[in-house]
């Protein structure tokens, strides 16, 4: 129990440091980095709670696809000299009271959200148990995937494709004068633009203006 | 205090919402840092989801989960790809240089 509460307590700091070193710090690469770093450690307690498949798709998903993602658009923007300042002293400084203070009303409604939860003791008994304390989390989650859910699983596999369709289209610039395959005029083409049927007479041959 | 229960991660979960929200209302300079701060209040919607459904031993919360991760890389994609195509357009992704909506 202890052990469980010092791990829990060193990784819950490094996953609160870092997600404040993400917003603060003034070069955006070091913000990816910190980004990594959150979602490591999160994916550690995940783990650490028994939701083992959910931190391992998290570090795959977060940390494989989404930090590189933003790593390599740093990178391509060249916005890492750009300094990432807080407290500039701008005309546009003036929110930063009324930004801290709603985000602090936000942490307090919080707060108190969840310390009103813990009077209802009797939601514990309440949701009976659908879990088979003899298979893994990673096969309950697929027996509950693949027939309770699978019409959101499917759905959610669209928003990805839509999402990829998007991308590319958002980012495909067409260049000009660039060689390329014309596929309609390929496919368009007939015969009687491509071949052409000539009698030769005989002995005399004839001329192919090339 | 040593024995941690569902309260512990709703707490962190709370925390690291609020930096996420702080980072988007104080950020002044760099879009990109506005995102990762949408991906942040992601993640501790995630903490949430999954820790209740731990401590109340159903499944559902950590398939919803899944589907927030699924929605996180999609909207991650979208807006950094929104992102490259105005910096292409306008040379800059500063926030108080954005004001083309202004009129």
């Amino acid at each position: 129990m202890i052990a469980h509460a010092i791990v829990f307590y060193i990784f819950s700091l490094i996953a609160i440091v870092s997600a404040i070193m993400v917003t603060v710090s003034r070069n955006t690469v070091h913000s990816v980095f910190f980004l990594i770093l959150d979602f490591i450690s999160i994916s550690c307690l995940f783990i650490m709670i028994g939701a083992e498949f959910l931190g391992m798709i998290m570090l795959i998903v977060y940390v494989g696809a989404v930090a590189v993602l933003f790593l390599f658009v740093v990178m391509m923007l060249n916005v890492a000299q750009q300094k990432n300042e807080w407290f500039v002293a701008s005309d546009s400084s003036s929110h930063i009271p009324i930004g801290l203070l709603v985000s602090l009303v936000i942490f307090s409604e919080l707060l108190i959200v969840i310390g009103g939860w813990k009077y209802k003791a009797e939601l514990q008994e309440s949701i009976n148990l659908n879990l088979n304390l003899n298979l893994t989390n990673t096969q309950s989650l697929g027996y509950v995937i693949y027939t309770d859910y699978v019409h959101l699983f499917q759905l959610s596999g669209m928003v990805l494709l839509v999402a990829m369709i998007g991308a590319i289209v958002l980012t495909f610039r067409k260049r000009s004068g660039v060689k390329t395959q014309s596929y309609l005029r390929q496919i368009s083409r007939e015969r009687n633009e491509g071949v052409e049927l000539i009698d030769v007479e005989t002995k005399k041959g004839i001329k192919i203006d090339a | 205090m040593l024995s941690i229960g569902l309260g512990h991660y709703l707490t962190l979960a709370a925390i690291i919402f609020t930096i996420g929200v702080v980072g988007i209302f104080l950020n002044r300079k760099n879009v990109i840092v506005i995102l990762m701060s949408i991906e942040l209040i992601l993640l501790s919607v995630n903490i949430n989801l999954v820790s209740f459904s731990i401590f109340i031993n159903d499944l559902s919360g950590q398939v919803f989960t899944l589907f927030i991760l699924t929605v996180a890389a999609a909207e991650a994609a979208i807006g950094l790809a929104i992102i490259v195509i105005y910096y292409r357009n306008s040379g800059t992704i500063r926030v108080e240089e954005i004001d083309s909506l202004k009129g």
